[in-house]
């Protein structure tokens, strides 16, 4: 079986990410093959074949140029699957090759059972085992799912894969950071994040109380940041901060897969949630099944004494 | 201009779901419907559009599926859609999201649509693909997971949303389609007003046949529950003993509590 790997490539380096697509590749126990669209400054160490076109030519973002430059290498290699991260820029390429090849494809796969492959849906509260009918199909990894073990090595050889002429339908002006960060939740040993269940704006102060009684930060989820609720500094998640504190206490959040990126890594984590079968559930140490403002306040009433 | 938003019933994601008999889907019985969330910002978007155009606009609200979804097309109406199209197929859920496209370009086809929107993903299945693959049907530019948009003429600068909070600025040309991303703006409720106006509003509906004329490329196998790691414990019942339990493990936990 061949896999035809499509790297990750950003203000001018190769992303880590990229790694990821290789501890996939091994665990379907294909062979594989990357696409680069980068620099030969900044290589993958895999000692396989990469394809590779200049981003100082094609763009770091031009998907139609990059489509087609999928579909070249694909062309040449002809893959059993055509594998990207489910990432801002895989979930934007991918379904482009797709439908250009009239292929299959499956996005957001967690693992792999049997040559089939396991993805969430419902906000993970369910599972799928999907297999795509035709050969040569596309498939997207949920990032953090496959992670790549021990160290790369390895010097690629490279071949050269071009386009006879450059296609520029979405002209790219640029990058534009995140707003600076005022706090570090990174460093922060302890977190109290507020999701969407805590109801209310006013009722966010009751889940930075409890974060101040604690020694911690407060954190919160996305909804509750794109809502004006708390500062987008303090969005934990795949769009916001990654964090690895002592204690991770989520008041009233569902545990998405975004969400759960970027706080898994905590070592105890308590979710406070009305619904027994939230998927935060799945990561976290001690769910207690509750109001989420009946229990902070009455958690609160017997630390401070 | 001409626009077309894209919309998705899916359930309430807070609903106990139990898997069909089939074992190919979940039961719908029971379960609580609502406009998919990402599709919300698609019709805020394109109704803003339409008020910036001083009404010069006018807005197609498309959705496939059974009966039920026309609810969600209402609520789309009342937020300020001009038009309803239901492409009604009850069996909607087997279909993969490349027929859900299919047949999305086949509506859209003749129809000469100036913008096209869609939810970067849907709710229950999240496959983030339809937009993007009708794009690609249609020979549209395509610009994915949209947090800003600013329009000048037939020219679109746009803001797509990168990892850690960073974003790529895009400038294209339309026609277009869009998929819009979570916090793109603050979708509206529907006025009591509108709700009642939105009534009045021409509904058209369609079998799917006329539009859906290719297979599945994606065989479903099964769906089923994540399986429980039972690493957690969970703590049930009165609220003031959940508070003793919990205060206990943050004792243990927390220094500056000792
Ligand atoms: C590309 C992309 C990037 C994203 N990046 C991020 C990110 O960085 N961070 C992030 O958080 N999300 C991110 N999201 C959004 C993510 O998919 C979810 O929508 C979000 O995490 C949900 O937030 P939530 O848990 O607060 O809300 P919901 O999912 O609405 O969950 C609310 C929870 O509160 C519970 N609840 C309700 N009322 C109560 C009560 N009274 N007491 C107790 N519990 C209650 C409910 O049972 C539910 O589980 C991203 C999405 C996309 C597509
Ligand atoms: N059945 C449907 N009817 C109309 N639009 C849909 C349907 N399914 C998906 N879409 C649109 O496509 C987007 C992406 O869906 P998906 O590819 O399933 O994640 C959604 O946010 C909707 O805008």
């Amino acid at each position: 079986m061949k896999t035809l790997l499509i790297s990750e490539y950003r203000q001018g380096k190769l992303l880590e990410s990229t790694y990821e697509l290789l501890a996939f590749a091994k665990r379907l126990n294909a062979e594989s093959a990357m696409l680069l669209i980068g620099s030969e400054a900044s290589l993958p160490d895999f000692g396989g074949k990469v394809y590779f076109a200049e981003a100082g030519k094609y763009g770091e973002y031009n998907p139609d140029a990059h489509k087609r430059l999928v579909m070249e290498a694909a062309q040449k290699e002809k893959p059993d699957y055509i594998v990207f991260l489910h990432s801002s820029y895989g979930w934007d390429l991918a379904p482009r090759v797709a439908a250009a090849l009239k292929t299959a494809q499956i996005s957001e796969i967690v693992g792999v059972v049997d040559g089939r492959f396991e993805v969430p849906a419902c906000n993970a509260k369910l599972r799928r085992l999907v297999a795509p009918k035709i050969s040569q199909s596309i498939l997207t990894i949920q990032p953090g799912a496959f992670t790549y073990q021990g160290e790369a090595r390895g010097t690629p050889s490279l071949e050269r894969v071009d386009l006879d002429a450059s296609i520029q339908r979405i002209e790219f002006l640029g990058y534009e950071e995140a707003e600076k960060k005022d706090v570090d939740l990174a460093k922060a040993e302890i977190i109290v994040s507020a999701g969407r269940g805590v109801g209310k704006k006013e009722n966010v102060e009751v889940i930075a109380g409890l974060a101040r009684v604690l020694g911690g930060e407060l954190g919160a989820t996305r909804p509750v940041v794109d809502a004006g609720w708390v500062d987008h500094s303090r969005q934990v998640g795949s769009s916001g901060q990654t964090v690895a504190p002592k204690l991770y206490v989520a008041c009233g959040i569902s545990g998405s897969i975004q969400h759960i990126a970027g706080m898994k890594k905590s070592d105890f984590i308590i979710a406070i949630n009305k619904d027994k079968d939230a998927p935060i559930g799945e990561v976290a140490n001690v769910l207690a099944v509750a109001d989420v403002m009946q229990l902070v306040p009455a958690l609160m009433t017997r630390l401070s004494k | 201009m001409k626009i077309l938003v894209c919309i998705k019933h899916v359930p309430d994601m807070e609903s106990r779901f139990i898997v069909n008999q089939a074992g190919d889907w979940f039961e719908e019985r029971e379960l609580a419907f609502r406009l998919n969330e990402y599709d919300e910002f698609a019709v805020e978007e394109a109704v803003r559009l339409k008020e910036k155009l001083g009404g010069a606009a006018d807005i197609t609200i498309l959705s496939i599926g059974p009966d039920r979804v026309v609810e969600a097309i209402k609520k789309g109406l009342a937020m300020g859609g001009d038009r309803g199209v239901h492409i009604k197929d009850d069996l909607v859920y087997q279909k993969d999201p490349w027929q859900v496209a299919s047949a999305i370009a086949a509506f859209a086809r003749d129809k000469n649509f100036d913008l096209v929107f869609t939810g970067m993903q849907s709710q229950d299945r999240g496959s983030a693909q339809v937009g993007a693959d009708a794009a690609e049907l249609l020979d549209y530019a395509c610009v994915t997971t949209l947090v800003n948009i600013e329009i000048s003429g037939d020219v679109v600068t746009a803001r797509r949303e990168l990892e850690g909070g960073m974003r790529g600025i895009v400038r294209f040309k339309l026609p277009a389609v869009v998929t819009c991303q979570m916090g793109l703006n603050t979708p509206r409720y529907p006025t009591l007003p509108n709700i009642m106006k939105a009534k009045q509003k021409e509904l058209l509906t369609f079998p799917v046949a006329d539009f859906l004329k290719v297979d599945s490329l994606v065989v479903i196998e099964k769906m089923y529950p994540p399986e429980k790691k039972g690493r957690g414990q969970v703590l049930e019942g009165d609220v003031n003993e959940l508070a003793d339990k919990l205060a206990a493990i943050l004792k243990e936990k927390v220094p500056a509590l000792r």
